[in-house]
């Protein structure tokens, strides 16, 4: 990483400009590979880009919150947006009625402001000397970001007009009734089929979405190794074609050896988990703990066409709603131990606490 | 001979032993990796290495389950090696296993199938074999990227798999071949684990591919355990070579290093 950062310096104004040529909604980026959007702006930015096009991104479920329909929100409605071909799957009876809840993009000039007093507020925060080693990156994405909308900011309160997908390519299917996954896988290929890789252009690119694949009331939820061999064949479907598939599943109803396979299926692997209510001790070591109604962890960044692994800052992201409204990703602001250790520091902390009421006593 | 800037891996594999400068012949390696650190760079080392040494017979026959042909093309140009002339002269013969045995109408119908799909590709491959082997290419290395994925096209029969390697394993004495599979260690965590443990004792070189225990590091990308049994009749070298160093992996190499050795 440390080695190839200063060739992307070097490169990033050529890759602006040649951008410029290009449909809004696609970013190139290194190794030949294109981006879309994840939908998330701090997503984006933390996955060195977005999602590249051609890949299978997994995003492990916590059994018991529903954190995955947020990153699977804003990653539908990006493509909503954009005008994207966009295949829903999920085991509801309905899952047509899952499109009402998804998010419109905020109101842009808003964001924008925010986004530039942020950028300066760090700028001046930042002494001179040190600015050099980041910013450049992160002023040329942004600049692209404004420019094109490349990735919109979301407003989860505000649901999308109806009328608004009524023209677009949308599909959805439920997993529900399939009693074997091949109709399933058939009708994920004839989608794939409408956006197929031919060199260079982009014309279009098609997302998938899947819900909880492996959610028990499915019929096919015992049948482990037919829903690797689906996975498999997606994967590779969505290799030769232009297109995202974003797979949610709970990784507590397979088995640990299942739960592994599926992970070294994925070229991007998430995981998200809500954080308790009254944890006492995490809201001592993290600032900001109030405002945060989960955690992302990176596991996996897509490795396509290179055999060096992106190795991230962090790996684990605090999920926060902004103005209650916006999706934010920050990094963990804590004291450098981790939080196995916390009990530890926790009960320092009070015995610290202790024998300052003791010294008050006396 | 064909001393080129030898590492730590291929010391530890043998390469570097002037009298046998083909160590792999006639011997299984396997590479042994988990989801947090992928092994997949040792084959494109190893695939390198095949093509950039002098003696031309070496050729490779490359069962790709897991990616597709350009993304190996595109990382084997940068390491300095052009897959697609490799293809077009002959010695490289790619087989794109990406959809094997999910093909629409197969799933319901049961065993016959899936055994079907396996022995039809080794049929395939010792057709290939023996095709190099008319063309003087003697030394002909057989790579498996990866063994799970051969499971899953075989639909979770591991005895089918096993069958499979053990005719590809005759391959090995009958006309010298070697074979290199990667394959996730921690999918068998939990059930017994009859196909990971038969592996391991068919491979002459077991190659362990994980994370730093310390968690991740920008400079260090992992560490490689190289275990290297004895070869027959050696008596001096009856007890296994035990190596364990790390890895820092560029788009145009791989840095191996001893643990805090690197400059």
């Amino acid at each position: 990483m440390a080695a190839t950062k200063p060739r992307t310096g070097s490169f990033s104004r050529n890759f602006s400009s040649a951008h410029s040529s290009k449909t809004p909604g696609y970013k190139h980026g290194p190794n030949g590979t294109t981006f879309i959007s994840s939908g998330i702006p701090d997503l984006d930015k933390i996955l060195c880009g977005g999602f590249p096009l051609g890949s299978l991104v997994l995003v492990m479920e916590d059994a018991e919150a529903p954190h995955h329909m947020l990153l699977l929100r804003n990653f539908m409605s990006q493509g909503l947006v954009h005008n994207q071909p966009l295949l829903y799957a999920s085991p509801s009876r309905d899952p047509r009625g899952f499109l009402g809840t998804l998010p419109s993009p905020g109101a842009s000039k808003d964001d924008k402001s925010r986004d530039n007093s942020s950028e300066q507020e760090k700028g001046l925060r930042i002494a001179w000397q040190y600015k050099k080693y980041f910013g450049d990156d992160q002023e040329s994405t942004n600049a692209i970001d404004s420019k094109y909308e490349f990735c919109n900011d979301f407003d989860l309160r505000r649901p999308f007009d109806r009328h608004f997908f009524s023209g677009k390519h949308v599909e959805c299917v439920s997993i529900l009734d399939s009693s074997s996954l091949s109709n399933f896988r058939d009708r994920c290929a004839t989608f794939l089929s409408q956006v197929p890789r031919n060199d260079g252009n982009i014309s279009s690119a098609g997302r998938i979405a899947i819900q909880s694949l492996c959610a028990p009331q499915c019929d096919h939820s015992n049948m482990e190794w037919e829903m690797l061999s689906f996975l498999r064949y997606l994967k590779s479907m969505v290799r030769s074609s232009n297109a995202v598939a974003v797979v949610t599943f709970p990784p507590s109803l397979l088995s640990p050896s299942f739960s592994k396979r599926w992970q070294h299926m994925a070229d991007t692997l998430l995981s998200v988990r809500a954080i308790p209510d009254e944890d006492k001790e995490l809201a001592k070591l993290l600032t900001g703990y109030q405002d945060m109604v989960g955690l992302l962890n990176v596991h996996k960044v897509a490795q396509i066409n290179t055999q060096v692994p992106k190795i991230l800052e962090a790996t684990t992201f605090s999920i926060k709603l902004q103005k209650r409204r916006y999706l934010v990703l920050e990094c963990l602001n804590q004291a450098p131990i981790d939080v196995s250790s916390g009990s530890s520091y926790g009960s320092t902390g009070s015995c610290s606490g202790s024998s300052k009421t003791a010294s008050l006593e006396f | 001979m064909d001393r080129m800037a030898s590492n730590l891996l291929d010391g530890a594999i043998g390469f570097d032993d002037p009298t046998n400068p083909s160590p792999l012949i006639g011997r299984l390696l396997l590479v042994e990796d988990c989801v947090e650190t992928s092994g997949a760079f040792v084959l494109h080392h190893l695939l390198k290495r095949a093509f950039s040494s002098p003696n031309s017979s070496n050729a490779v026959i490359f069962l790709a389950f897991s990616q597709s042909f350009v993304h190996y093309d595109r990382i084997l140009r940068k390491l300095g090696c052009n897959l697609a002339a490799q293809r077009d002269n002959g010695r490289f013969v790619f087989f794109d296993m990406l959809t094997l045995g999910c093909s629409g109408e197969k799933t319901r119908s049961g065993k016959e199938t899936d055994e079907g799909v396996l022995v039809g590709l080794y049929c395939k491959i010792q057709r290939a074999v023996d095709a190099l082997i008319q063309e003087n290419k003697k030394h002909v290395t057989i790579v498996i990227d990866d063994i799970s994925l051969l499971e899953v096209a075989a639909n979770g029969s591991s005895n089918l798999v096993l069958d499979f390697l053990h005719y590809c394993h005759t391959l090995l004495s009958e006309v010298g071949c070697s074979i290199i599979a990667l394959d996730h260690e921690d999918v068998y965590m939990d059930i017994k684990r009859p196909l990971s443990l038969q592996l391991e004792y068919l491979a002459d070189v077991l190659i362990k591919v994980g994370p730093l225990a310390t968690g991740i590091a920008k400079d260090v990308h992992g560490q490689l355990t190289v275990l290297n049994k004895p070869v027959e009749g050696l008596q001096d070298k009856l007890r296994n070579r035990v190596q364990n160093f790390q890895f820092y992996i560029k788009e145009n190499g791989t840095e191996f290093f001893y643990s805090g050795s690197r400059a």
